[in-house]
């Protein structure tokens, strides 16, 4: 070991990027199985796109575990509230969605976007101050109040807007596919992949270059000393819950967008596949959070293409190997 | 005492309740005409059987599995398969038995041993996981169950209808195949629970308490938390898969809605939560109250929809909608975690102020 000058900069710990490898390497896999190769870039901007979606919902709830120590078994309940406050502005502007101009879309899009996760943003704050504040610490208790403001909030939205499947067409402009020689790529996956990418690249900002990411990150590592540094830690936890539930109504939006449908049993189908990726992911982790939702995305895919019957339970199988390999996820956040 | 295995319901408000209630189920063919009776009255005694196999787990070591309603397909699968495919005979129910029971309990092992494996915090999220694949295959694989449809079949000639065993110029009553079987399934029901009670406070039973109160500890003092924790969790997947058994004979049917559904899974845990946790007695109360306010509230309910429909109030009858009830149940469900999270065996006991468990 040659001595170190106070000057250097302190060594970096080492990247682990085994799992970042791991969606490539599945993806490359997959081009002698599928064959054609316009297929296979079909498929993989779908899992893409897919897998950015699933991210978008399961990030609060990594969060929210991993800062917290909160199971919440709630969630898929402020992903569906999201989808169906965006009815609310969607349906009345029926005509503006079905004009054949970008910007006129965007305009109802934006504000029913940004309705809903303003909706289910003040949800959390609700849920966080009535249900889990009594009971910090507890996990059991945790999984139970949490179930039961689910089946709450199920029920509630079944009384508001009955028990139909409500229809949410795509606006016109973001209907149908970019072709790229012999490949297309539909539009809307674009978009998707665009907000995924964002969200991902400034929860990665806030956390990892901001004072407040900071005090999140000591908070998760030692509450308590954080707190007695003077930081007021309960409202910053607050603030992480409400933006969980917010990013997950904003998940619910476009979830209903790329399957057309608003339902209230959509929290239920969700709540699954997001537990399983932040399984993957390891809780409280946003990188393996990301990672594990486009290898859930690609399996669901790539394995709907290949073995259609399997793919139904594919993701189970996934996150079995993922768990023999990595027992507690691809990265571990949290010690406990 | 023996019967009871030492644990009494130590409250004289709680030991008349149950009292009641199980009078009132065992006479139910005779007190109360009418099939919507018997059948509540059946479902009741499967449901607490079912509840406090749940309570084992849930209650005793305090893990929180969402795959239990897994195990009780596997048994009304196991036995309207059997029943299905090889004819109303006594060979297929005992086929039934003899391949439904185990495999209950081999899967248990698996999600017990796989489980272990990974972080403690998983396991809710893991059954929840593993049970929602387990209802996909069953509804994918139809030429085994049915698919969407289930299976229905017909139960050997001694149990049917039609068979009348006493007639009614002789008793009173006609006592017939369906009452038969009613007593099968109280019959069995009743002897389950008494052994969930026996389990609970054997000294097995007590070192699951010990776990869910301090795990660390109770490992520190020499028990195989790892073994414990599997064997509950087999014990639990035999008496579920049991009380799958006795729903699909009682129905005569087996499918996706009656034994997989995950809302069945969260009527369990509402059961469980408000009949009072850790307390065997509780999952009879729980189930009782349970099922007679899905049974009956509904109607009630129905009522005041269209009293406050008439009324012409805004959002009310929405939310008085008879299909709605499961809200109501759900805010009664976080109010007693919230409130009295012993539930309420737990609430009588502390009432009567000697012999508090907690």
């Amino acid at each position: 070991m040659t001595d170190l000058a106070a000057t250097d900069p302190l060594p970096k710990p080492k990247r682990d990027i085994a799992p970042i490898l791991l969606p490539v390497a599945l993806a490359l896999l997959m081009i002698p199985l599928i064959g054609s190769t316009s297929s296979w870039l079909t498929l993989t901007a779908a899992s893409l796109a897919m897998g950015m979606m699933i991210f978008i919902m399961a990030s609060g709830l990594t969060l929210v575990f991993g800062l917290m120590d909160v199971l919440n078994f709630g969630h898929g309940a402020f992903i569906a509230v999201g989808a169906y406050v965006a009815t609310l502005v969607l349906a009345p502007f029926a005509a503006s969605i079905q004009a054949d101009s970008l910007w006129t879309n965007l305009a109802v899009l934006a504000p029913a976007a940004l309705l809903s996760m303003a909706v289910s943003g003040a949800l959390g704050l609700i849920v966080e101050r009535v249900l889990i504040l009594p009971v910090y610490g507890q996990h059991l208790k945790q999984i139970l109040m949490t179930t039961g403001g689910l089946i709450v909030a199920e029920q509630t939205l079944y009384a508001l807007w009955g028990p139909q499947i409500i229809p949410m067409p795509l606006p016109t402009s973001l209907r149908g596919s970019f072709i790229l020689g012999d490949v297309a790529i539909a539009k809307y996956r674009v978009l998707a992949m665009l907000i995924g990418l964002t969200v991902f690249i400034a929860i990665q900002l806030v956390l990892n270059r901001t004072k407040l990411g900071l005090l999140i990150r000591a908070g998760v590592e030692n509450r308590e000393m954080v707190e007695a540094l003077g930081y007021r830690i309960r409202r910053l936890f607050l603030g992480v819950f409400m933006t969980g539930s917010a990013l997950a109504g904003l998940g619910g939006v476009m979830w209903a967008l790329y399957r057309e449908q608003v339902h209230a049993s959509m929290s239920d189908d969700l709540t699954v596949l997001i537990f399983i990726v932040v399984i993957i992911g390891g809780l409280g982790s946003i990188g393996g959070c990301f990672i594990g939702a486009i290898l859930v995305a690609m399996v669901a895919n790539y394995g709907g293409f290949l073995l259609p019957k399997l793919a139904l339970v594919s993701n189970i199988l996934l996150m079995v190997a993922i768990l023999m390999w990595r027992p507690r996820g691809l990265y571990a956040v949290t010690s406990r | 005492m023996m019967l009871l295995s030492g644990d009494p319901p130590r409250s004289r408000a709680l030991t008349l309740l149950l009292v009641v209630i199980i009078v009132a189920l065992a006479a139910t063919p005779f007190l109360f005409p009418g099939a919507k009776a018997l059948n509540v009255a059946a479902k009741i005694c499967v449901f607490a059987a079912l509840v406090a196999s749940y309570d084992l787990l849930l209650g005793y070591t305090g893990s929180v599995s969402f795959a239990h309603t897994m195990f009780y397909g596997i048994g009304s699968y196991a036995i309207a398969i059997a029943l299905y495919g090889m004819g109303p005979n006594w060979a297929a129910v005992a086929t039934g038995i003899v391949v439904g029971l185990p495999l209950a309990v081999l899967l248990a092992l698996a999600i017990g041993l796989f489980s272990l494996r990974v972080a403690a915090i998983f396991f809710a999220m893991i059954t929840l996981a593993v049970a929602s694949a387990f209802q996909v295959l069953a509804s994918q694989l139809s030429w085994l169950t049915g698919g969407e449809d289930g299976r229905s079949f017909q139960l050997p000639e001694l149990l049917r209808p039609g068979t009348v065993l006493i007639s009614k110029s002789v008793f009173g009553f006609e006592v017939n195949g369906r009452i038969l079987t009613f007593y099968l399934v109280f019959a069995i029901s009743a002897l389950m629970i008494l052994a969930l009670l026996r389990v609970v406070n054997s000294p097995f039973g007590r070192v699951l308490q010990a776990i869910r109160e301090n795990r660390f500890r109770a490992e520190a003092l020499g028990f195989r938390t790892v073994f414990h924790l599997t064997y509950a969790n087999c014990l639990a997947a035999l008496v579920a898969a049991g009380a799958g058994i006795l729903n699909a004979l009682w129905l005569r049917y087996a499918g996706p809605d009656t034994s997989l559904s995950f809302s069945i899974m969260l009527d369990i845990l509402l059961m469980v939560v408000i009949g009072g946790m850790g307390t065997i007695y509780g999952a009879i109360i729980g189930a009782t109250i349970f099922i007679l306010a899905q049974n009956y509230l509904q109607s009630l309910m129905g009522a005041a929809s269209k009293a406050a429909s008439e009324a012409g109030l805004p959002l009310l009858p929405g939310l008085l909608h008879p299909d709605r009830w499961l809200l109501w149940l759900g805010l009664l469900f976080i109010a007693s975690v919230y409130f009295f999270p012993t539930g309420v065996v737990g609430r009588l006991r502390n009432a009567g102020g000697k012999g508090a468990l907690h």
